[in-house]
């Protein structure tokens, strides 16, 4: 239960005045589907632009709790608020059309053409035709889909990885605080993914966004999460920052969750600040991780790097996760 | 090529009525379809939200699909009665399960993830319906509607039997009269049609998902368009007439009759012969054709109006035999010629009666009918080895009667064994067999062996001009000549062509031949 008495410390902090207020909060969440309990007493909270995403192994309840949140499934217990007001307040449209929605299989309507795809949320918010225009194209030439060649095409003339850069734009549309995705790169190849996900972590659109991202794929979560829901069985096994699921493991599950990765996720975790004496540094940016500082160290990517070999980069590494190891057994 | 000629000719002189009955075959279509639509369609989305009725309700409609449709319209009769209420009902119900099922499938045949993702943009449960699911399930749902429509041109025809007019009037006629010139001149219209109907909603069905306003309200638009041909106003009168196709078609029937009385200003709704009695007797329509020894005259109380002009020609019933048969056994002559003029037409409709509507044997019917005339004897004792008469009927109530009565008498007077053979089916089967020598004997009438067996010129039937001894004479000299057949003398009954009206209504009218009728017509 110490998870349980984190979330509460949490939503204690968060009450502070002083902190903004959370823009979703969701307590004692419960859903059964029959007699199977899907997803039991969840509760977190979400500050404005914090991206967090939900992860656990299939079936554990990360998309049903994922789809609470604009109420496409309806909780059986608990509740959801946005902006401090409960989401049963309002009716589901009208709080479906505040925040953006990104599933793996896109669920382009295949009758209408990107732009139609893409102004569908606008439209039914009743914006002016010349508007939506203007912020279909801007999209499209964010998401590098020069719209006059794409804006006329159907869906089925894209490919999946465009496909999945529409549904993003679709989601961005109105301009919603917030954005819910279901394994938005699920369905793609592994190059496609990678070059998706970097273009969306750059996307200056959603910086800004309160961001909720359901994902199995621990790398990618990882790299996009500020904050990591673990999810098993439907309970919250640990609720935090990848580096405390990656140091901090709550519970066995936790470990063994990350345990075939781990290497790659602490070279993808610990920064050159994490791991150096200031002095190492120089003119080399401290938020650089160990792994991206490898890869220009040995030649596979261009970036400016510290005074300091391969060698030292790894002993120091190791140091750092020695400390992290030691302060986790106090 | 002949057959051609003689069609174009046909279409030319019945255009007016080609016409009329086009419009009405496409009305009786659209409004059919139109229903369909309005319920199918609901019904197939409601199904695909509530799957678990699916297998009910679509096998519900399949067994509806599955009647044969004239059963259907015959269970729809005592309903509905006749006219357009009952055929546009059986066709909408023919309808139905292709609409029903295309809508539901192509429903469920929407990609969830494209649902989902609607919803979760949004959309609204009318919204998902109408800008994305009707569109995305429209080619599915309007193949539903192409069948349904190529399926209800067709059974249509059948709506020329309950009196709903369409192209089935020539069909049918054609089909009763052996004409294939009239059957192709309703067929390739109606095919025509089946594949315009086909081709209009296929036209409506590639205005594509993005325009499914347009289509949705081109079908709308179109189908009662097309359905109201059918309430253009028709021809009124003070009385309705209900005719056979067969009536209608050959020349000494409604044609000749109109001729000879000028039989003007009686507008008629054609309809299955088997209904026209009931249509009568259910006062659907005040005029019917019919046969003036019909047991149903008597079973519903109609009059048969006398055909003061003989446009009708004499169907007197006569028996037809192997002269060979009287040579061997010349006493026949006397047995069989007791039956020659005792049955008159009201004695063959009561008759006809207690065997069609009393379900009484023809042979009971048949002894007790001698034993009221005197004519009656116990059958003696068969004597092994004696010759057989052999004596053939048409597969109907009159015809076993007759038969029945000649073998009583054969039997009780005679030491020949007899052989009925009944079942002969139609006219044609009886004739081949006499001649042949598979029977010796069977009961034909006058008028067919004129015109459907001897089949003279034109001007020899003129020339005769419908007196019954012309017409017997007639024909018993050609038999004779041509076939060496013998035809005996009359057993006195018409059983022709008549027209029949209610009783009650023939009396208060004040008419009792087809000349009061079409005086009364006149006024």
């Amino acid at each position: 239960m110490t998870d349980v008495a984190l979330v509460f410390r949490l939503g204690l902090l968060c009450r502070v005045p002083a902190s903004p207020p959370p823009v979703i909060r969701v307590s004692h969440l419960r859903k059964h589907f029959g007699a199977h309990a899907v997803v039991q007493d969840v509760s977190f909270e979400l500050a404005v632009g914090e991206t967090l995403v939900l992860l656990g192994p299939s079936g554990c309840g990360k998309t049903t709790l994922l789809k609470m949140l604009n109420r496409l499934i309806e909780p059986d217990g608990g509740s959801v608020e946005i902006n401090g007001r409960d989401v049963r307040q309002q009716p589901a449209e009208t709080l479906r059309r505040g925040m953006g929605y990104v599933i793996q299989q896109v669920g382009l309507l295949p009758h209408y053409t990107v732009a139609e795809n893409i102004g569908v949320v606008p439209r039914l918010l009743g914006h002016a035709p010349a508007a939506i225009a203007a912020r279909t194209e801007a999209l499209l030439t964010r998401l590098h889909l020069p719209p006059a060649r794409y804006a006329g095409q159907l869906p089925q003339q894209l490919s999946g990885g465009q496909q999945q850069r529409v549904g993003l734009a679709r989601a961005l549309a109105a301009d919603p605080p917030i954005v819910l995705m279901d394994e938005p790169f699920g369905a793609l190849d592994p190059i496609t993914r990678a070059g998706i996900r970097r273009e969306f972590r750059e996307l200056e659109e959603l910086r800004s966004k309160t961001v909720v991202l359901v994902t199995h794929d621990v790398a990618e979560a990882f790299e996009l999460a500020d904050r990591i829901l673990l999810l098993n069985a439907g309970r919250v096994q640990q609720l935090g920052t990848p580096r405390e699921l990656l140091f901090r493991p709550a519970n066995d599950f936790v470990r063994y969750f990350f345990a075939a990765e781990r290497l790659a996720l602490q070279l993808r975790t610990l920064t050159l600040d994490d791991v150096f004496d200031n002095e190492f540094l120089h003119d080399a940016n401290p938020h650089t991780t160990v792994h991206e500082a490898l890869e220009t160290l040995t030649g596979t990517a261009v970036g400016t790097t510290g005074r300091f070999s391969v060698a030292q980069l790894m002993a120091a590494f190791g140091a750092a996760l020695q400390r992290e190891e030691d302060a986790w057994k106090r | 090529m002949e057959t051609l000629t003689a069609l174009f000719a046909f279409w030319h002189e019945q255009a007016g009525k080609l016409g009329e009955q086009t419009v009405q075959h496409i009305g009786l279509t659209a409004a059919s379809l139109l229903l369909a639509v309005l319920v199918g369609v609901p019904l197939g989305l409601w199904l695909a939200r509530r799957p678990r009725w699916a297998p009910a309700v679509l096998g519900g409609a399949g067994v509806l699909q599955t009647v044969p449709s004239i059963a259907l319209l015959g269970f729809l009769i005592p309903l509905l009665g006749i006219g357009a209420v009952p055929a546009i009902c059986a066709l909408f119900l023919y309808a139905l399960l292709p609409i029903i099922r295309n809508t539901y499938e192509g429903i469920r045949g929407v990609p969830p993830a494209v649902v989902e993702a609607a919803r979760g943009l949004g959309m609204t449960n009318g919204q998902v319906l109408r800008q994305v699911e009707l569109p995305l399930a429209l080619p599915v749902l309007m193949a539903g509607i192409r069948t349904a429509a190529v399926i209800n041109v067709g059974v249509a025809t059948l709506a020329a039997y309950v009196a709903a007019g369409g192209l089935g009037e020539f069909i049918f006629g054609g089909i009763n009269l052996n004409n294939p010139v009239m059957i192709l001149a309703g067929a390739l219209p109606a095919a025509g049609l089946a594949l315009a109907f086909d081709a209009l909603l296929g036209g409506v069905q590639k205005l594509s998902a993005r325009r499914l306003r347009q289509a949705g309200a081109a079908l709308l638009l179109a189908l009662p368009l097309l359905a109201g041909g059918y309430l253009l106003p028709r021809a009124t009168g003070k009385l309705m007439a209900g005719f056979s196709p067969e009536f209608v078609g050959r020349a000494d029937g409604l044609p000749g009759l109109t001729k000879i009385y000028g039989l003007t200003h009686l507008p008629s709704v054609v309809l299955a012969p088997a209904l026209v009695y009931e249509a009568a007797h259910n006062a659907h329509v005040d005029v019917i054709d019919g046969y003036s020894t019909d047991g149903r005259i008597r079973a519903y109380g109609l009059r048969v109006l006398r055909d003061d002009r003989r446009a009708f020609p004499p169907y007197y019933a006569v028996p037809v035999v192997r002269p060979a048969l009287l040579r061997a056994h010349p006493e026949l002559r006397t047995v069989l010629a007791q039956l020659d003029g005792q049955i008159s037409d009201s004695v063959m409709t009561e008759l006809n009666y207690r065997a069609d509507y009393l379900h009484e044997d023809p042979k009971a019917i048949a002894a007790q009918f001698l034993k009221q005339r005197g004519l009656w004897r116990a059958p003696r004792p068969a004597v092994a080895g004696e010759p057989v008469v052999r004596l053939g009927s048409k597969i109907f109530a009159e015809q076993y009667i007759l038969i029945e009565m000649y073998a009583a008498l054969i039997r009780s007077q005679t030491d020949l064994a007899v052989e009925t053979k009944t079942g002969l089916g139609a006219t044609n089967i009886c004739f081949e067999a006499l001649r042949s020598g598979a029977i010796d004997l069977y009961p034909e009438y006058t008028g067919t062996g004129l015109l459907v067996l001897l089949q003279p010129r034109p001007a020899v039937v003129d020339s005769l001009g419908g007196r019954p001894a012309a017409v017997l004479n007639y024909v018993r000299t050609e038999f004779r000549r041509r076939y060496g057949l013998e035809w005996l003398a009359p057993l006195g009954f018409n059983n022709t062509y008549a027209l029949l009206m209610r009783g009650p209504q023939a009396r208060a009218l004040g008419i009792a031949s087809v000349s009061d009728l079409s005086g009364y017509l006149r006024q």
